[in-house]
């Protein structure tokens, strides 16, 4: 009996049957799932975890461990994603999809917190009395909507030092001792002016990159990309300052990409002899100069950044509206994002802390840093915490137009014109509007 | 009814899509803007510039890739001692995971610590930048889209080979034609439906080409080179709709891409018939 359909009955339900689909299928893209309503709370189930997913190191998992152990009723499992980039397209596609697949607590660089804020409906308002002025001021401004939502706990903070290489320093002639490399490198036009002197009696790379340099100069700029009121502008003096400080400067870095395959290798041969130091930064240096240091390699830190303090980075806690278990993940961010385990964390991975009282504890004030020449790393990132004056702003597209930026500072590094590299750029910009 | 679920409907949502403007923060469908969307795509210098990078990639892996798939199917399809192994080798490649293997292209081309411009430097060139230049940074991508398809695409011409009766040969040999010879006057004829669908389908898969380069990549922002050297048009969908979260204009570059693609292939398509059925 198969074919006991007539050719028009069955072709005119085929086109009843798409017709349905395509309805549906709208509806579920559409309407259905929509991710600023709280999802449902439910309880956890046996053998349930709490979701969490970070990316790079976060030196969570001792402590997410010793949570689980001591809390059976609220366990935590995490997911790490290796480049925050791809952890972000993949946030980014998850609430384009009504928030699906997010998982209970979403780990954000702190870079992208403003587009956080800017649309804060997707997002739970985490504050509680119980946090009340536990962050450093800016770190807590920068998580807060325009309706006083606090949007996300923040997990680090990136005071900036310079970390260089005194065994690099010696062979090109330079002061190697921590308090001598900090009074050279006041401000910028010191610093640049020491790379001069050490690029004429070395073959390594005064810095890692002119990205880096770039980032760290733009951390000191009050309206980097967009004004106050959120508007993009690229066209301030302060803007085209950096710009032409970096770009007529490329000679001194190592012309790769920062975190690309080069930049790594750049570290080991010819080697990199400064660096823009933020505290998680040393994990970096360690990993890619080799662990323990190769002969004659000192790497140190000076307790100096050029031309004032800086923030570089420091990621924050959010948990997204689809969470079906947004107490619990509250209970969890309130913990591990509390003094002791700042400091804990800090110890493990220098990741340095962005709250008042984990600053201040004995913990991390005493701390040295044995790979880099026994500095006293607590001391300095904390001297280096209270330095910073400005705090830039930023607004939505900040993380995306940064992107850019660093793009052109690359083009220029591989040979194009400034002023070509900055036509594409207001054109790379103008796109994302 | 399968068709429908994965093809038209996707199609059909796309349109829907291109013709609306897209709430960047929420992410949500905003108001009906008409052309507004293509006509932006159609006006950006960076879309224009994909696709050049596109057809310039597209060439330099398609063309190659089904010459090379073709000779080596030829080859393999002699009388040969383990020709299974032979067979099967061809074919690893295309097992080998596309991020394994951008792993190990990545350290091939990188432009500083590589291994090919070692070579070069020690044999006393010039070190080539593959990441800078756009021609070679089109050719280390082509690379590696040959080194993963041209196996695949030798297999299904083997296997359309081996279906040719091989008294057609006996006779041609009696006639007095050599090897080469029997190749244009009866392989190939012989496979013609064959050729179109590789053809075909490598024409589809070459400008729909998206993991390589963005595999390859190692700008910052990953939109195909620091100067868009070697962004593809799926690149820049992807960027504009999924990186930059505008909907609407990617599903316009989208719908622009399909459009080039059917045009494409239907050239191809004549092209293929035009010049098999003259070798005929």
């Amino acid at each position: 009996m198969r074919n006991s359909t007539s050719r028009p009955v069955r072709r005119s339900l085929a086109g009843a049957a798409v017709g349905v689909l395509v309805i549906a299928l709208t509806a579920a893209c559409g309407g259905d799932s929509d991710p600023k309503e709280s999802a449902e709370q439910e309880e956890l189930a046996e053998g349930e975890a709490v979701t969490l997913t970070t990316f790079g190191e976060f030196g969570y998992d001792a402590l997410i461990d010793q949570w689980n152990e001591e809390h059976p009723d609220i366990q935590v499992e995490q997911t790490k994603v290796s480049k925050w980039d791809d952890w972000k397209a993949e946030i980014t596609t998850s609430i384009q999809a009504g928030g699906e697949g997010l998982p209970d607590i979403v780990a954000v660089e702190g870079d992208y917190m403003p587009a956080i804020v800017a649309a804060p409906d997707v997002w739970v308002d985490l504050a509680q009395p119980e946090v009340e002025g536990r962050w450093l001021e800016f770190k807590e401004t920068d998580a807060t909507s325009a309706d006083g939502q606090l949007l996300g706990y923040a997990t680090d903070a990136g005071p900036e030092a310079i970390c260089y290489r005194a065994d690099l320093f010696e062979a090109a002639g330079l002061p190697t001792d921590r308090e001598e490399v900090a009074a050279r490198m006041g401000t910028w036009d010191d610093y640049f002016a020491l790379g001069e002197e050490f690029k004429k009696n070395s073959d390594a790379h005064f810095y890692d990159a002119s990205g880096s340099i770039a980032q760290a100069m733009l951390n000191q700029v009050e309206y980097p990309f967009e004004q106050e009121d959120n508007s993009v502008d690229v066209t301030s003096e302060e803007l085209a300052n950096v710009w032409e400080t970096v770009t007529s400067h490329t000679d001194l870095g190592s012309k790769a990409v920062q975190w690309s395959p080069d930049w790594t290798a750049g570290f080991k041969d010819p080697g990199i002899a400064t660096i823009a130091c933020p505290g998680w930064m040393r994990n970096n240096i360690k990993e890619n100069t080799g662990d323990p240091a190769p002969d004659g390699v000192v790497w140190d830190i000076a307790d100096v950044f050029p031309g004032g303090g800086g923030n570089w980075g420091g990621s924050y806690l959010s948990i997204p509206k689809t969470s079906t278990h947004q107490t619990e993940a509250m209970e969890f961010i309130t913990w591990i994002t509390a003094p002791e385990q700042q400091a804990a964390v800090f110890e493990l991975t220098g990741n340095f802390p962005s709250q008042v009282e984990a600053l201040e504890s004995e913990t991390v004030l005493t701390a040295t840093d044995e790979y880099f020449n026994g500095a006293p790393a607590g001391e300095i990132f904390s001297n280096r915490a209270a330095a910073i004056t400005v705090q830039p702003h930023h607004g939505p597209l900040y993380s995306d137009i940064l992107q850019k930026f660093q793009d052109a500072i690359n083009r220029v590094d591989q040979g194009t014109s400034p002023d070509d590299s900055w036509a594409t750029f207001e054109q790379d910009v103008a796109s994302l509007q | 009814m399968l068709f429908a679920l994965v093809g038209l409907f996707p199609l059909l949502y796309t349109g829907y899509l291109s013709v609306h403007d897209w709430d960047k923060l929420y992410r949500e469908r905003g108001e009906f803007t008409g052309l507004e969307n293509f006509e932006f795509v159609l006006a950006d210098p960076i879309f224009r510039k994909a696709m050049v990078n596109t057809f310039s990639i597209f060439v330099m892996s398609s063309v190659p890739q089904v010459v090379l798939a073709v000779s080596i199917a030829a080859l393999l399809d002699n009388r040969l001692r383990a020709a299974t192994f032979w067979r099967m080798s061809v074919l690893l490649p295309f097992a080998v995971a596309p991020a394994a293997a951008a792993l190990i292209f990545g350290s091939l081309f990188a432009d500083q610590s590589g291994l090919i411009n070692a070579i070069l430097r020690e044999v006393g060139l010039e070190p080539i930048r593959w990441h800078v230049d756009r021609l070679w940074s089109h050719v280390a991508i082509s690379s590696m889209v040959n080194w993963r398809w041209t196996g695949y695409n030798t297999l299904i011409f083997l296997a359309a080979m081996q279906a040719v009766p091989r008294d057609l040969y006996e006779s041609a040999a009696l006639d007095g034609a050599g090897r080469l010879r029997q190749f244009w006057s009866i392989t190939l004829p012989m496979i013609r439906p064959t050729m179109i669908f590789v053809i075909v389908t490598s024409t589809i898969g070459g400008l729909q080409i998206f993991t390589e380069p963005r595999l390859f990549d190692d700008s910052i922002s990953r939109e195909g080179g620091a100067d868009h050297q070697y962004m593809t048009l799926a690149l820049y969908i992807y960027d504009r709709g999924i990186v930059d979260g505008f909907y609407g204009r990617a599903s316009a570059a989208a719908w622009v891409l399909f459009l080039v693609i059917v045009g494409i292939a239907l050239l191809n398509f004549a092209l293929t018939r035009y010049v098999t059925r003259r070798t005929s």
